[in-house]
C-alpha cells in the first residue's frame, strides 16, 4: 500500500498549515498547544533501559503516530504515561495536571484512555454490555448504589442510547447482544475502539490499532481515527507499518531503543537518515524480535 | 424399605442445615470466582472465623449470641481486608496460593497452645448454640414436634435451623441477582474477563475485587455462624482445606458464575454424597462387599468427589445450569 | 481417549497399589523380625472419633523403674519403646486428660500390664469419654464411622485404624536430639532444619519445574510426596525384597545395598517417576490440547489430589507407621552435633541428589532443554525443542523426586496418608521463596523454610512451626513476587 494511495481517500494531514506547521522538526521540541508532556522518563528491566525519553510533547487535536522498531520501547512508553507501569524516573502531565504516580484507572478518568495491542474485549459479557461498562460516572457503580435501582435507572438509559449511537457508528449495532467473545478481531478492534470512547476521552491512545486487521478494515479504522481527530480528540498511536502512518499523522514521534531519535512532519521523517537506518535496518528480523517484545 | 430410608435420609441431607450452610458458603465462592474471577481457595478460612466469632463471643466473654453473630461478620470483614489488600494486586496463581496458606495460618493459630484461653484451642468451643435454639421456644415460631412426610422428618430445633439457614441462603441470592444485574456487577464481570481493560477504561479494579472479597467472605462467615449453631460445638480441625475444595466441587457441579449454581451444587452433591455413603455403609454391613471395611466409606467418598472434579471440568465446565457456550469463549 | 486417559490414570494407580498390597501381606511378619520393641496407641476424642487428644503423659515401667514415658501428640499418638520382651506397667496420668473428657474405666484403668513379645509393638487402647454430653454432629468435611472397631491390642494394625481425617494439618518437627543449652539447641535445631529443608527441596524442585514448564500449580504434588513414601513401605516389607536381602545380610557393602528399605525406594522412585510421566501423557496433555483454561488445570489437579491422597487411605490406613528398617539408631556425634546414621545419610543423599539434579540441569542436553522451556515454552518451542517431550521428562523427574522426598521424609517421621498433603503448603512456601519456575530457587527455598521452621521453636511454639513458614510465604509474595531467584515480569 502507498501512502499517496491513502492521501488520495483521506483528509489531508494538517501538516500544511496546522498549528505544526512551525514547529522544528527536531527531538524533544516543544509544540505551541500541547496536551501531553513528558521530560525524563526513564525505565528499565533490570539492566536494560527500556525507554528513556527527554523530553516529548504532544500538540492537541492532533494525530501523533510513534513507530521506532522493534524492542524500541514503544509499548512501554504508553504503558508509562498511562499509568499501567511504573517509571524509575521521570515527570509527565496531561493538560496540565502532573500525571506521576496517578494509577491506570485515573489517568483514564482524567480522560486518556487507551486501547491494547492484544485487544482486550471482555469476552462473556454482550457486545451492548461492553460498551455501558466504559460510561463514566455511573450511579449504580458503587457497591450501595447498585441496590438502588430506581437511581440509575435513567441514567442507564441515556448510556444505552449514547452506546447505540457509538456502535451504529462502528457498524457493530447489529451485534449489540452477541456476546464479544464471538466477534471476528477485526470486530473486537472495533469494538476497542467504540468503547474507548465511551468514556469520552480528550485524548486516545491506540496501541498497534490495526495490527492484525484485514486491508480493507484498515481503511475503515483509519476513517474512524481521522474522524476522531476533526471532533477535536486528539489521537497518540504505535503502529509498524510506515506506510499507514505517513498517511495519517500530522507528527510523527520516532524512538529506538528507547529515546526519541526523530520527530516532524511525515515528510520531514521520511527523509530523515537516522530514521531510515534505525527502522529499516532492522526491519528485516521483525517476526523473531515480535514474540519476545510484544509480551502483553 | 432400606432403599426408602436411605432414599429419605438422604433427602434430609439435601435439604437439611447442612446442604444450606454450604449454599450459602458457595454462593459466597461463586461471588469471588464465578464473577470476579478470584482463585479464592481458603472460603473455609471465613467460616472458620465466622464459626468462631460466635463461639468464642458467647463461650469465652459470655457475650450474648447476636453479638456473636455481629463479631462473626465483622471478623469475615476484617480477614477479607487482610487477605485482599495486599494478594489482590497479584496474579491469580499466587492468589490461590495464598488464600490457602491463610485459611491453613488461621487454622493453625485457632487451635494453637497460646489461643486456648480464648478459643479453646484443638478442643474448640461447645455449648454456645443454646440461646438460638431457646429464642424458638420462647417465640415459639415453630413449635415443638417432629415434621415430615414419611421418613424424611426433622424436629423442631432442625426445623427452626433451616428456616433461619435458608432465609439467609434467599437473602444472600437476591443480593447477588440484585447486584449483578447493576453497573457494579457489570465491573465485576468485567474484571473477571479482563482487569487491564476495565482499568484502561477509569474503574478501580482493585476497589471493585475487594468489594466482591469482602461480600463473598462474609456470605462465607455468616455460613460459619450457622455451622457453630448447627453443631453446638465447633473445633479448628473440621475447617480443613478440603472444605474448599468440596465448596469448589459443589460449585462446578452447579455452574459457575450463574445465580442458581451455588444452590443446586450442594444440594445434589449432598443428595448424592449421603446416598452413596449410605448405600456403601449398608452394602458393607451386610457383608456384601467384603473387601471394604466400613471406615473406607468416607475416604472413598472424598476420592469420589476428586473423580467428580476432573471429570466436571473436562466434560462439563458450565455445570448444571451453565451456558456451554459462553463456558467455551474462555480460552485464555 | 479421554475418558480412556482417567480410567487409565486410575487404574495404573489401583493395579501398583494392588500388586503391592498383596506382595506386602506375607511380608509384615517377616519384616517385623527387624524391628524392636515398643508400647503405644493413639488416644481418641470422643467428641469426634477422628482426632486425637493431644498432651495426655503415659509412662511405662518396669518392676517399678521408668522405662519411658511419652506425650500424645496432635494426634493422639504416642509410642513408648522398649528396651526388650517382657511385662512393663503401662500408666495413663489422669491429671493430663483435658476437664472435658474422663478416661473409660472398663475394661481396665489407668493402670494396665502389658506383656510385651519379641519384636512386638504393643498397642494400649485407653478410651476417652465426654464428661457432659456433646452430640456428635456432620462436620463438613466428612461423617466417618470409626467405631466398627475395637479390637484390643495385639500386632500392628489396630484400634488406631480407622479415622479418615487427621486431626492435625502439621508436619512435625524432625527429631534430631538436642543436648542442654542455647548454643547445643541452636546447633541442633539447625541439623534439623537442614535436614528438612534438603527434604522441602528434593521434594519441591519438580513442583517448581512443573509450574515453569506448563505453568500449572500441581496441588497433587503433596500427594506425589506420600505415594513414594507408601510405595517405599509397601515394598520394603515385601518378602521378595526381605528374601533379596537375608544372604547379604551380614555381607558389609551388599548388606546395605540390598536392604528391602533401600531397594524398595528405588522402586518407589521409579513408581514415582511413573505417576508423573502417566499422569502428563494422559492427563495434562490431552487437556491442554483442549485448550482447558488454567484455572480450571487448577482445580483438576485438586480432584487429582483428592483421588490419590484417598486412594492411598484406602490401601495404606490412617495409621502412622515407620520403617520398620533403621528405626531404632544410636547417636553419632561429630563435633558438636549428634545426628543418627539414618538422618545423616538422609542429608548426604539429599546433597547429592540435588547436586547431580542440579548438574543435570546445567550440562546435559535434556536438563538444559528443561531450563529453556520453564524459561520461556514460546522461545524454545521456537528454537526447535521438543516442548512435549521435555515436559513429560519434567514430569517424571518430578515424579521420582517428590517419591524420594517422601521416602526421606517418612524415614526423618513418619509415613502416614497425609503427609505429603500436610507438606505441600511448605513446598509452596519453598517454591514462592525460590522462585516459582526455577529449580535452583525450590533448592534454595526449601532450604530457608526447613530452616525458619525448625529455629523458630527456638522461641515460639512448635504448633506454630509451619505458620511461620507460611507468613514468610506470604511476605515474599507481597515484597518479591518473584522470589529469590526469579525474574521480574514485564507488566504490560
Amino acid at each position: 500500500m502507498s501512502s499517496d494511495g491513502i492521501d488520495a481517500t483521506r483528509t489531508a494531514p494538517a501538516a500544511a498549515g496546522g498549528p505544526l506547521a512551525a514547529v522544528e522538526p527536531v527531538p524533544g521540541v516543544a509544540k505551541p498547544d500541547p496536551i501531553l508532556t513528558a521530560s525524563h522518563i526513564r525505565r528499565s528491566f533490570g539492566g536494560l533501559t527500556a525507554v528513556n525519553v527527554d523530553h516529548l510533547e504532544v500538540q492537541r487535536g492532533t494525530i501523533t503516530a510513534l513507530i521506532g522498531p522493534n524492542g524500541a520501547g514503544k509499548s512501554t512508553l504508553f504503558n508509562l504515561l498511562t499509568g499501567f507501569d511504573k517509571p524509575n524516573e521521570g515527570t509527565w502531565s496531561f493538560q496540565g495536571q502532573p500525571l506521576n504516580g496517578v494509577a491506570g484507572h485515573r489517568v483514564a478518568r482524567r480522560g486518556m484512555v487507551r486501547t491494547f495491542q492484544l485487544t482486550k474485549a471482555l469476552t462473556r459479557l454482550t457486545v451492548l454490555e461492553n460498551m455501558l461498562l466504559a460510561a463514566p460516572g455511573q450511579v449504580g457503580e458503587g457497591f450501595f448504589g447498585a441496590f438502588g435501582w430506581w437511581m440509575w435507572r435513567r441514567q442507564e438509559q441515556a448510556n444505552r442510547e449514547r452506546a447505540m449511537e457509538l456502535l451504529a457508528r462502528f457498524k457493530l449495532d447489529a451485534k449489540k447482544d452477541d456476546i464479544a467473545g464471538s466477534l471476528s478481531g477485526g470486530q473486537r478492534k472495533l469494538l476497542e475502539m467504540a468503547r474507548a470512547l465511551m468514556v469520552n476521552p480528550s485524548m486516545v491512545m491506540l496501541d498497534e490499532p490495526m495490527a492484525g486487521v484485514n486491508p480493507a478494515l484498515v481503511q475503515s479504522l483509519l476513517g474512524h481515527i481521522t474522524a476522531l481527530r476533526d471532533e477535536g480528540t486528539t489521537v497518540l498511536f504505535v503502529e509498524h507499518d510506515m506506510d499507514v502512518i505517513m498517511g495519517i499523522s500530522d507528527w510523527i514521534v520516532v524512538l529506538a531503543q528507547g529515546q526519541v531519535i526523530a520527530e516532524g512532519r511525515p515528510s520531514d521523517v521520511r527523509s530523515d537518515q537516522q530514521v531510515i537506518d534505525a527502522y529499516l535496518g532492522t526491519q528485516h528480523d521483525e517476526p523473531q524480535g515480535a514474540k519476545t517484545e510484544e509480551k502483553p | 424399605m432400606d432403599i426408602m430410608m436411605t432414599l429419605a435420609l438422604s433427602l434430609e441431607t439435601a435439604i437439611g442445615p447442612i446442604a444450606a450452610i454450604y449454599v450459602l458458603a458457595a454462593i459466597g465462592l461463586n461471588m469471588h470466582f464465578g464473577y470476579t474471577g478470584l482463585l479464592n481457595f481458603g472460603q473455609v478460612g471465613f467460616m472458620l472465623v465466622g464459626a468462631y466469632g460466635v463461639a468464642v463471643c458467647v463461650t469465652t466473654f459470655g457475650l450474648p449470641l447476636w453479638v456473636g453473630f455481629c463479631v462473626s461478620v465483622l471478623c469475615s470483614v476484617v480477614l477479607a481486608l487482610i487477605l485482599g489488600i495486599p494478594t489482590l494486586r497479584l496474579r491469580a496463581d499466587y492468589l490461590a496460593i495464598s488464600t490457602i496458606a491463610v485459611a491453613e495460618v488461621l487454622r493453625l493459630l485457632y487451635r494453637a497452645e497460646f489461643a486456648r484461653p480464648v478459643t479453646g484451642g484443638v478442643y474448640g468451643r461447645q455449648s454456645f448454640a443454646d440461646a438460638f435454639y431457646e429464642f424458638n421456644d420462647r417465640v415459639g415460631i415453630i413449635p415443638p414436634g417432629s415434621y415430615g412426610i414419611g421418613d424424611v422428618d426433622f424436629s423442631a430445633d432442625e426445623l427452626w435451623l433451616m428456616l433461619v439457614s435458608w432465609a439467609c441462603v434467599a437473602l444472600a441470592l437476591g443480593m447477588t441477582a440484585m447486584l449483578m444485574r447493576s453497573p457494579w456487577g457489570r465491573v465485576i464481570k468485567g474484571i473477571r474477563e479482563d482487569e487491564d481493560a476495565v482499568r484502561a477504561l477509569g474503574k478501580d479494579a482493585f476497589t471493585y475485587k475487594l468489594q466482591s472479597l469482602v461480600l463473598g467472605g462474609v456470605f462465607g462467615g455468616v455460613a460459619g455462624v450457622l455451622i457453630a449453631l448447627n453443631q453446638g460445638n465447633i473445633t479448628p480441625d473440621q475447617f480443613m482445606p478440603q472444605v474448599t475444595f468440596y465448596l469448589w466441587a459443589m460449585l462446578l457441579l452447579g455452574g459457575v458464575g450463574t445465580l442458581w449454581g451455588p444452590v443446586i451444587g450442594p444440594v445434589i452433591m449432598w443428595f448424592l454424597l449421603t446416598l452413596f455413603d449410605e448405600t456403601l455403609r449398608s452394602l458393607a454391613s451386610s457383608g456384601a462387599l467384603p473387601f471394604l471395611a466400613t471406615s473406607d466409606s468416607g475416604a472413598l467418598r472424598h476420592a469420589l468427589v476428586g473423580i467428580a472434579l476432573m471429570l466436571l471440568i473436562i466434560y462439563r465446565p458450565q455445570g448444571l445450569v451453565g451456558n456451554r457456550k459462553e463456558m467455551l469463549v474462555n480460552v485464555k | 481417549m479421554r475418558k480412556g486417559a482417567h480410567v487409565r490414570t486410575r487404574l495404573v494407580t489401583l493395579l501398583l497399589a494392588l500388586i503391592a498390597a498383596l506382595l506386602a501381606i506375607p511380608g509384615t511378619a517377616a519384616a517385623d523380625a527387624q524391628g524392636g520393641e515398643s508400647v503405644w496407641g493413639q488416644i481418641r476424642n470422643p467428641d469426634s472419633d477422628d482426632e486425637g487428644v493431644e498432651g495426655v503423659d503415659i509412662a511405662v515401667s518396669q518392676e517399678g523403674e521408668e522405662i519411658g514415658s511419652a506425650t500424645t501428640d496432635a494426634d493422639g499418638n504416642w509410642e513408648v519403646e522398649v528396651p526388650e520382651p517382657g511385662t512393663y506397667q503401662v500408666v495413663l496420668d489422669e491429671e493430663t486428660v483435658p476437664e472435658e473428657f474422663d478416661l473409660l474405666q472398663v475394661p481396665a484403668g489407668a493402670e494396665r500390664d502389658v506383656e510385651v513379645r519379641a519384636d512386638q509393638r504393643f498397642a494400649v487402647v485407653y478410651r476417652l469419654v465426654p464428661q457432659g454430653e456433646g452430640d456428635v454432629a456432620a462436620s463438613p468435611s466428612e461423617s466417618q464411622e470409626a467405631d466398627s472397631e475395637d479390637s484390643g491390642g495385639s500386632g500392628e494394625e489396630d484400634a488406631a485404624g480407622s479415622g479418615a481425617e487427621e486431626g492435625e494439618g502439621v508436619v512435625e518437627a524432625p527429631g534430631v536430639a538436642t543436648g542442654p543449652g542455647l548454643a547445643n539447641q541452636i546447633i541442633g535445631l539447625t541439623v534439623a532444619g537442614l535436614l528438612f529443608g534438603l527434604i522441602i527441596a528434593i521434594s519441591s524442585v519438580g513442583l517448581s519445574l512443573i509450574f515453569g514448564t506448563t505453568r500449572l500449580i500441581n496441588f497433587a504434588h503433596g500427594d506425589m510426596v506420600t505415594f513414594g513414601a507408601v510405595m517405599a513401605m509397601i515394598f520394603s516389607g515385601t518378602s521378595m525384597l526381605t528374601g533379596l536381602h537375608e544372604p547379604f545380610a551380614d555381607v558389609p557393602v551388599l548388606g546395605l545395598v540390598t536392604n528391602p528399605l533401600i531397594v524398595g525406594t528405588v522402586l518407589a522412585v521409579v513408581c514415582g517417576a511413573a505417576v508423573g510421566g502417566v499422569l502428563e501423557l494422559f492427563l495434562w496433555r490431552p487437556l491442554r490440547k483442549r485448550n482447558v483454561a488454567m484455572i480450571q488445570m487448577f482445580i483438576v489437579t485438586i480432584g487429582v489430589a483428592l483421588l490419590l491422597r484417598h486412594l492411598l487411605l484406602v490401601v495404606f490406613g490412617a495409621n502412622r507407621e515407620k520403617y520398620v528398617q533403621f528405626r531404632i539408631q544410636d547417636m553419632v556425634n561429630i563435633g558438636p552435633i549428634a545426628i543418627t546414621p539414618r538422618d545423616l545419610g538422609i542429608m548426604v543423599l539429599s546433597v547429592l541428589v540435588l547436586v547431580a539434579v542440579a548438574s543435570m540441569l546445567q550440562f546435559t542436553r535434556i536438563g538444559k532443554a528443561m531450563r529453556a522451556v520453564s524459561d520461556n515454552r514460546d522461545l524454545a518451542e521456537s528454537s526447535g525443542i521438543d516442548v512435549n517431550r521435555v515436559t513429560v521428562y519434567v514430569w517424571m523427574l518430578g515424579g521420582g523426586l517428590s517419591a524420594l522426598g517422601g521416602v526421606f521424609l517418612g524415614l526423618n517421621q513418619s509415613v502416614y496418608w497425609q503427609m505429603g498433603f500436610h507438606l505441600l503448603l511448605l513446598m509452596f512456601a519453598a517454591v514462592i521463596l525460590g522462585g516459582l519456575g526455577t529449580a535452583y530457587g525450590a533448592m534454595v527455598g526449601g532450604l530457608v523454610i526447613g530452616l525458619v521452621a525448625q529455629l523458630s521453636t527456638l522461641w515460639f511454639s512448635a504448633q506454630l512451626m509451619n505458620v511461620w513458614a507460611l507468613l514468610i510465604m506470604i511476605v515474599v509474595l507481597l515484597v518479591r513476587p518473584q522470589g529469590i531467584l526469579g525474574r521480574r515480569e514485564r507488566v504490560g
